[in-house]
């Protein structure tokens, strides 16, 4: 699957490995030609990348190749035991979680999960997860404190989910639970935005001592296709509505209400997702590392301190 | 035979000259249809007094029902929502806030104040619904924000009266971040021991249900309100069929366990009393 804005480097890249093959074939020496081509299709990518708009930010964040929680969990760690159910209702499979270890330090590692194909994405709700989703994942991060163990969350959900028996099991209620929990958790807690950080279902494992999004993800309090609609009553000012909420990482961070960007690979998360997991655990090192520095009630107060401060007025 | 006889055919008088009854004297019940005068429904906290119907009212009556001799202290009146957005959509934010603000004679969707509830102190925050449908913007957040700390700081309970659709879509990430704010402070007021009660008024929905509305140790509202995350529009589209009758009205909250109880507007002071001098009780 390609984005329009990814076509044009996908052709150059198809030319260049036929040109490759044919060479071999015939044995001719096309040593220059490549390298041009090669320099051709980077400056392209750089351009492309470094240019793109917030509604292009918003495609490559729900890109289909893009990593998922799941994914980052398999790849930087390999003694991953999930743990399931929020020991109410049921297991929300939109809402992953579960010990593991990077480097030497065991996490407790908690995500939205999207799915791959048409069966997964059901089994998955899009991403979107239930109230039994927020408990389980308060469960899971009461168990991370109880243990002493910090916690990474990963984010990334078009929304929690809007439904009937959501709403007769108190989706409202589970949200503002988790928001008012995460303030006095004694452990580390840090929040990296993977994918699409969508209003409350986002912010709902969101609180942290550090918040982080990835280079080409967007968070704000509604989608651009939500804005729009409510705005101009259809979906198709959504590129629109995407300027007007502002809802880039660099946008976010500048209005201080995250703390930093993780950079992606050129072109994005999925154009090479091994680099991606290096650079994910690395900087989940790196964080952690600056927080064990604090006590529990300096990161505790610094933490609510941060987020108190959010907002402006006249 | 008749005493009087009309001498003249028809009605005469040119319509300047006829006595208008002024606007906003009579009230129609949306539930019954009974027309009730004005002064009849204000002496009886804006509810309809045949059908019990509570009436959407403002920061403005719920002081007068709550506060003794309606004496209060507004705490940060003076706030005003920026635009750190320049956010436009079919009109700029800022003129939205300034037309919303002359329309209401409002600053903003929250008012905090701090008095006296049958001789025990309190702070109330109580959302305007007629301020940009109640939404939560920096200043709302700011507001209750500050009226906890005071809250905090004085050691008395704290009452949110909620009213609202949700977060403001013109300030976005900032809006959001409200929710986190404002329950940063509750987690706050939480370890202090000091009681809050969450009155959940026709509607409260959004982002307002998912953060402080549904944090009080007390959660309450009144009859028939519309309480919810998502708006049933959303879910009757999400979900393709029709919502059940009552769905999301705070009877329905009460049933699945969501409410400690439900007020008549009528009883919400005497009930706010007996529940503090319960808890102050040692």
């Amino acid at each position: 699957m390609l984005l329009d804005f990814e076509k044009p480097i996908a052709e150059l890249e198809e030319k260049l490995s036929s040109m490759k093959q044919l060479a071999d074939e015939n044995k001719v020496d096309v040593t220059e030609a490549v390298k041009s081509l090669e320099e051709k299709i980077n400056s392209l990518k750089k351009e492309t990348f470094n240019n793109l708009t917030r509604w292009q930010r918003v495609q490559l964040s729900r890109h289909a190749d893009r990593p998922y929680t799941l994914d980052y969990i398999y790849a930087i760690t390999n003694d991953f035991i999930e743990l399931h159910g929020d020991r109410q209702v049921k297991d929300d499979k939109a809402m992953v979680g579960g010990f593991a270890t990077i480097g030497k330090q065991t996490f407790m590692l908690i995500g939205q999960q999207k799915g791959r194909n048409t069966k997964q994405r059901q089994m998955r709700n899009f991403g979107m997860a239930n109230p039994e989703g927020y408990r389980k994942a308060l469960r899971l991060m009461k168990l991370a404190e109880k243990f002493d163990k910090p916690i990474v969350t990963f984010i990334d959900t078009p929304g929690a989910y809007p439904g009937l028996e959501a709403e007769e099991r108190g989706q409202a209620e589970a949200i503002a639970r988790n928001l008012k929990e995460m303030f006095t958790l004694k452990v580390p807690v840090i929040c990296i935005v993977i994918g699409e950080g969508a209003s409350g279902g986002a912010l709902g494992i969101a609180i942290g001592d550090r918040v982080l999004m990835l280079e080409n993800t967007w968070y704000s309090v509604i989608s651009p296709e939500n804005c729009s609609t409510i705005l101009w009553r259809n979906w198709d000012h959504k590129e629109a509505a995407a300027e007007a909420l502002k809802l880039t990482a660099r946008d976010m961070l500048n209005f201080k209400l995250i703390d930093g960007i993780v950079k992606e690979p050129l072109g994005g998360a999925h154009m090479d997702p091994q680099a991606m997991y290096g650079i994910m655990k690395r900087e989940i090192q790196k964080q952690y590392k600056e927080l064990i520095k604090l006590t529990a009630e300096e990161r505790i107060s610094q933490r609510i301190e941060k987020f108190s401060a959010m907002g402006e007025l006249k | 035979m008749a005493w009087f006889k009309r001498k003249e055919k028809g009605v005469k008088t040119p319509t300047e000259a006829k006595k208008e009854s002024p606007d906003g004297l009579w009230y129609k019940s949306p539930k019954t249809g009974k027309i009730f005068h004005t002064r009849e429904l204000k002496n009886n906290s804006y509810v309809c007094v045949d059908d019990g119907y509570h009436v959407r009212v403002g920061s403005q009556e719920y002081f007068e029902i709550l506060f003794d001799n309606i004496e209060f202290e507004e705490l940060d009146a003076h706030l005003e929502s920026d635009d750190p957005l320049n956010f436009s959509d079919t009109k700029p934010y800022q003129k939205r806030i300034e037309a919303s603000q002359q329309k209401t004679g409002l600053k903003d969707a929250v008012r905090a104040a701090t008095g006296k509830i049958n001789g025990l102190p309190v702070v109330v925050a109580c959302m305007d619904f007629s301020f940009i449908g109640g939404s939560m913007g920096s200043v709302v957040g700011e507001k209750i924000a500050r009226a906890i700390d005071y809250s905090l700081e004085n050691k008395v309970p704290f009452l949110m009266i909620s009213k609202s659709g949700g977060a403001r879509m013109m300030e976005a990430g900032f809006s959001l971040m409200q929710m986190a704010k404002t329950s940063a402070k509750l987690a706050l007021l939480s370890e202090a021991k000091i009681p809050y009660v969450s009155l959940m008024t026709d509607p409260t929905t959004g982002g307002v249900t998912a953060s402080y509305a549904m944090l009080g140790d007390f959660n309450i509202a009144e009859p028939g309100a519309l309480i919810g995350f998502a708006g049933p529009r959303i879910i009757r589209e999400t979900i393709g069929k029709d919502l059940p009758k009552g769905f999301q009205s705070a009877e329905f909250l009460l049933e699945h366990g969501f409410l400690d109880f439900i007020v008549d507007r009528r009883d919400l002071k005497n009930r706010l009393t007996t529940l503090f001098k319960m808890l102050q009780n040692k």
